[in-house]
C-alpha cells in the first residue's frame, strides 16, 4: 500500500496516493484541472500550460507536478482562468479554426475549453497562416490548419514494435506534425480511429466519415468539459 | 420615452444570422413592441435616418464596401454587436485568407472548374464594383466592437437574450448550450 498524502485545492481538503500527478490526484477528489496536451496513459509533457496552477504560490503545470503532502494549490481562480483563456485564444488565432466546417466540432477539446472559459472572441488578431490539408494517405486526412502541436499523436500512436506513425518537422512557427508515409500505407482502420480519437482537435480525420453525430448529441453540446469530474465528488 | 432603435446589416455573410434573428419565432411580436428598426434589410431602410442604440453586424469585411458600411454603423450606433462567426473571425469567406488575392481571382474566374460560362476570360473589373481586400477581416480588426455573439448562426435564444438585456439593462441569462461556435 502506498502512502496517502493530504493537500488543499482552493480551500478544499483533498487526499490521494503519494506520487500521483496533481491533475490525477485532483480528479480523484472531484476537482477539475483543465488539460489539453495531457492524455491519460501518456507521459505528461507540460507543453500547453492550460493546467497552470499555483503550488504554494508558485506558477507551475499540474500535469507534471507530483502531489506532495501539505501542498496548497490554487486552481479555479480568476487570475489562473484568465491565463488559461489567453492560451486558448492564442491557439485559436495562430491556426485556422473554422468550427462551423469542422468534423470535430462538438467533440473538440480546444473548442470545449473555449466554451468553458467563455471565449466570445479572441483578444488577439488572427494570423491566418497558410496551411495544408494533406489528404494523401489511405486511411486519414491530416488537417494542418487545426493542429495545435500537442504531440499526443506522436507520443501515443505506435505499432507493435513501438514505431511511431507521426513525427515532428521544422521549428518555430514552421513546426508541423506529419504522418510517416511508409507507416501510413500500413495503417489499419482501428489505428486510424485511435489516431483521430487521441487528437484533441480536428487535425487527424478518418477518411470518408464526418458529422456522424447530430448537433445536440455530441460530447460537449450540453455540459462543459470537466463537468463529469466535478459531478463525480 | 422613445423606443430603442436597432440597425442591422449583412457584410460578408450569408444572411444566416438574420435568419436566426427571425428564428425567435413569436417573440418577434414583443420585439417590435419594444424597439424600432432603422437601417436594416428587415425593413429595407437603406440609409441611416437617425442615431441608433444598437447595431447588429453579420459578416466580416471582404471588400471596400463592407469596410465603408461597418464604419458607417460604428458612427451611427452607440452599441455595436458582432453577430456570428463571420463577423467574429471571418468565417467561411476567410478560408481564402493566406491565399494571395490574385490566385483566388484566377481560380474563381479563369481556371476553376466552374468558369466555363466566362467565355471572354475576364476577371470582373467594372469601376462600380467594390475592391476586394487582401484578406477577410474580422469586424473587431476594423472598428471597436462592444459585444460578440458566437455561433454559425448564433442561436436565436442567444440573440433574443442579448437584445433583451441591452434594451432593459438587466443581465443576460445565458445557459451553457446557447454559446456554440457552429
Ligand atoms: S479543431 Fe476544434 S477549434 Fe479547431 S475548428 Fe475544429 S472544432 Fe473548431
Ligand atoms: S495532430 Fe492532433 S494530436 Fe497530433 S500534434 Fe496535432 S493537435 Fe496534437
Amino acid at each position: 500500500m502506498s502512502k496517502k498524502v493530504n493537500f488543499v485545492i482552493d480551500g478544499k481538503e483533498c487526499q490521494s496516493e503519494e506520487g500521483l500527478y496533481l491533475v490525477e490526484a485532483a480528479k480523484e477528489n472531484g476537482v477539475y484541472i483543465p488539460t489539453l496536451c495531457n492524455y491519460e496513459g501518456l507521459k505528461p509533457k507540460g507543453s500547453c500550460r492550460i493546467c497552470s496552477v499555483k503550488i504554494d504560490g508558485r506558477l507551475t503545470t499540474a500535469c507534471t507536478s507530483p502531489v506532495q503532502d501539505g501542498m496548497k494549490i490554487e486552481n479555479n481562480t480568476d487570475e489562473l482562468n484568465e491565463v488559461r483563456k489567453e492560451i486558448i485564444e492564442l491557439l485559436f488565432v495562430s491556426g485556422n479554426h473554422f468550427c462551423p466546417a469542422c468534423e470535430k466540432s462538438g467533440n473538440c477539446e480546444l473548442q470545449a475549453l473555449a466554451y468553458r472559459f467563455k471565449m466570445m472572441a479572441p483578444r488577439f488578431p488572427f494570423a491566418f497562416p497558410r496551411k495544408e490539408v494533406d489528404a494523401s494517405y489511405p486511411m486519414i486526412i491530416k488537417e494542418q490548419n487545426r493542429c495545435i502541436l500537442c504531440k499526443r499523436c506522436i507520443r501515443g500512436i505506435k505499432d507493435e514494435d513501438g514505431k511511431r506513425y507521426f513525427a515532428y518537422r521544422n521549428r518555430g512557427q514552421d513546426s508541423l506534425v506529419v504522418p510517416d508515409r511508409k507507416m501510413m500505407a500500413e495503417m489499419s482502420p482501428e489505428k486510424a480511429q485511435e489516431a483521430m480519437d487521441i487528437c484533441p482537435v480536428g487535425s487527424i480525420l478518418v477518411r470518408e466519415i464526418g458529422w456522424i453525430e447530430p448537433i445536440g448529441t455530441r460530447k460537449y453540446d450540453k455540459a462543459p468539459i470537466g463537468s463529469d469530474i466535478e459531478n463525480n465528488q | 420615452m422613445s423606443k430603442p432603435v436597432i440597425a442591422t446589416t449583412s457584410l460578408a455573410g450569408c444572411f444566416g444570422c438574420h435568419m436566426s434573428l427571425l428564428d425567435i419565432d413569436e417573440r418577434i411580436l414583443p420585439l417590435i413592441e419594444l424597439v424600432e428598426f432603422n437601417k436594416s434589410p428587415i425593413d429595407d431602410i437603406k440609409t441611416f435616418t437617425k442615431q441608433c442604440d444598437i447595431g447588429l453586424i453579420e459578416g466580416g469585411c471582404s471588400n471596400s464596401e463592407n469596410v465603408h458600411v461597418l464604419k458607417d454603423f460604428r458612427k451611427h450606433c452607440n452599441i455595436l454587436v458582432s453577430v456570428g462567426e463571420c463577423a467574429i473571425m471571418g468565417g467561411l469567406p476567410a478560408m481564402r485568407n493566406g491565399i494571395p488575392i490574385k490566385e483566388c481571382l484566377r481560380e474563381a474566374y479563369l481556371t476553376g472548374p466552374s468558369t466555363t460560362a466566362n467565355t471572354s476570360h475576364i476577371i470582373p473589373n467594372d469601376p462600380e464594383l467594390p475592391m476586394m481586400l487582401d484578406k477577410v477581416y474580422p469586424c473587431q480588426e476594423i472598428v471597436k466592437i462592444d459585444y460578440y455573439l458566437p455561433g454559425c448562426p448564433p442561436r436565436a435564444d442567444l440573440i433574443w437574450e442579448t437584445l433583451l438585456s441591452l434594451i432593459t439593462g438587466k443581465p443576460a441569462e445565458l445557459p451553457y448550450d446557447v454559446i456554440k461556435f457552429d
